[in-house]
């Protein structure tokens, strides 16, 4: 009898105490989460009042009120919502042929040795070209159009995800190799239930990397020449010095980079869940 | 395990020679030309069941026997057999186990301990359940599956002898299987691996460079010594079995080590 009232008396006591002591205790052990967005508070907050204290034109850098403003002005219009579509367009198709053809040439170079002899100096050869510069050229050979953008998304997104693919597929251990081997196992064998598995940790890198490529390589496509696009709104805006839609493009082109990464991340830790620290 | 007893042999071979090497030679080329004989002339035959261990200081060559037997590198000259079959590359008679766990860490330890039987497409559903029993039988029955990160090295390496014995193999070869492992996890797996080959009756080559090791686990102890690598001696190893751990504070153990320890002496190699 006694023992239950005194576990009624601890129950009771425990809410108090208990709504208190996790969150000091959350806050030590993952301090980001109070001082990220505590960071974004005090820093967009010192803008604003900067902004206005000491008189900075709007038309050289608007307060945030105004950005967001903007935004929710902008995304109220359907030409708005056109530009993304083809902005998206041009980083999805872009990206999806930069991966296709980074596989298939980097499994080419990385298990075919005379492939990768006549190949490999001219892909290190192409890598240290800055791709950016090809822009103007991409225009006049594929116009004004959506296909010069997707060309320029993937020729910039390729390259990280080919080198992340070869060095993947080339980073067995050899007494990984060795086991297999043992067993009797095939080519074929050690490719598909070694080398590409070995390989996933490295291939999302790449992944990674290549959708923020991606998205980089579109804008800039629109920027030398186009007739649509977030990047090419973007423009008209800097034309008009409109700062604070110019701004509000800004965000939604990095809220694409964002989601993108984003993405591939929950992909990588169910597919190379072995290589992230905090397991499965 | 109900496999206590070996299964007959099969008919016209001989159980006493049922791993025979026969004036094996090995001779590396160097990137420079140079030829470098690993091994000279080895002999060795190796009985249905029986544990023999291959010491000798680094350079011996008593892990490129062991791979060449493993079917891993090709020998150089002479005859190598197991179970009758000319070795000619990797073959089912033989299951390695090799220093690390080689663990695939994507794998969970059943995938891990079945990825043999997927290579050499064996049926899975057998397989399984024979596979579920050796990880039982080692101690990790309820591990099977956790992840290779999951368990301790001594676990990882228990896993990695369910492997190698998945497929049923003739012959078990081990390459400094526990050479990795600190002392006291050493000499507990030492205990383990006596009750695996006595329960699984499997024939065991057992490369180590710990003299005490082989003098604890062996029927015969092969002692060999490097520049080019040769067979020394071959000792017969009496203890009484079962051994435990405490048959090593014995006289005869005592015996047994200082006489291999004389060959590690002579060439100025300390273990």
């Amino acid at each position: 009898m006694s023992t239950s009232t005194r576990t009624l008396a601890v129950a009771s006591a425990s809410p108090e105490k208990e709504r208190r002591a996790p969150f000091k205790q959350r806050l030590k052990e993952k301090p980001e989460y109070v001082l990220v967005p505590l960071i974004f508070v005090v820093g967009v907050s010192m803008w604003e009042f900067l902004t206005a204290a000491l008189k900075v034109p709007a038309y050289i850098l608007p307060p945030p009120s105004k950005i967001v403003s903007a935004l929710v002005g902008h995304v109220q219009t359907p030409t708005f919502w056109e530009n993304l579509g083809v902005t998206l367009q041009e980083i999805a198709i872009g990206y999806v042929i930069a991966v296709v053809v980074a596989f298939a040439l980097g499994i080419l170079i990385s298990q075919v040795r005379i492939i990768e002899k006549a190949v490999l100096p001219y892909i290190v050869a192409f890598e240290t070209i800055p791709k950016i510069a090809l822009a103007p050229l991409f225009l006049i050979w594929f116009g004004f159009g959506l296909l010069s953008k997707i060309v320029m998304t993937a020729f910039i997104s390729f390259f990280p995800i080919l080198i992340n693919v070869i060095e993947g597929l080339r980073s067995v251990d050899a007494d990984k190799l060795e086991m297999m081997r043992s067993l009797g196992a095939t080519k074929y064998q050690i490719f598909l239930k070694l080398r590409l598995p070995n390989a996933a940790p490295f291939i999302f890198a790449g992944l990674d990397l290549g959708i923020i490529f991606a998205v980089i390589g579109a804008v800039v496509g629109e920027f030398v020449g186009a007739k649509a696009g977030l990047g090419y709104q973007m423009l008209q805006y800097n034309y008009d010095f409109n700062v604070a839609s110019m701004f509000a493009m800004l965000i939604v082109l990095s809220l694409l980079g964002i989601i993108g990464h984003t993405i591939v991340r929950l992909l990588k830790r169910k597919f190379a869940f072995w290589s992230s620290p905090s397991g499965h | 395990m109900a496999q206590t007893e070996l299964k007959a042999a099969p008919s016209g071979l001989d159980p006493a020679r049922w791993i025979d090497v026969d004036g094996a030679t090995k001779i590396y080329t160097t990137r420079t030309g140079e030829k470098v004989q690993a091994l000279t002339e080895v002999s060795l035959t190796v009985q249905r069941g029986e544990f023999v261990s291959l010491v000798g200081p680094s350079g011996c060559g008593k892990t490129t026997l062991l791979k060449i037997l493993a079917g891993l590198i090709p020998h150089s000259s002479g005859s190598v057999s197991i179970a009758g079959k000319t070795v000619k590359g990797p073959q089912r008679s033989t299951g390695l186990v090799f220093q690390a766990p080689t663990l695939l860490p994507w794998r969970t330890i059943l995938e891990n301990v079945m990825l043999p039987v997927e290579v050499q497409r064996l049926d899975r559903a057998v397989y399984r359940k024979r596979a579920l029993e050796l990880l039982d039988m080692v101690g990790l029955g309820g591990f099977e599956a956790k992840y290779p990160s999951e368990l301790s090295g001594g676990m990882q390496q228990r896993a990695g002898i369910c492997r190698a014995l998945v497929h049923d193999p003739e012959v078990l070869l081990m390459d400094e299987p526990f050479g990795a492992l600190d002392a006291m996890t050493r000499e507990y797996m030492n205990v383990e691996l006596l009750k695996i080959w006595k329960e699984s009756g499997k024939t065991i080559v057992f490369v180590t460079h710990s003299i005490p090791e082989a003098v604890f686990l062996s029927d015969r102890v092969v002692v060999m010594s490097p520049r080019p690598g040769k067979i020394e001696e071959v000792i017969d190893d009496d203890l009484p079995r079962p051994r435990e751990l405490s048959v090593m504070n014995s006289p005869e153990a005592g015996v047994y080590t200082s006489r291999i320890r004389t060959y590690f002496n002579a060439e100025g190699a300390i273990d």
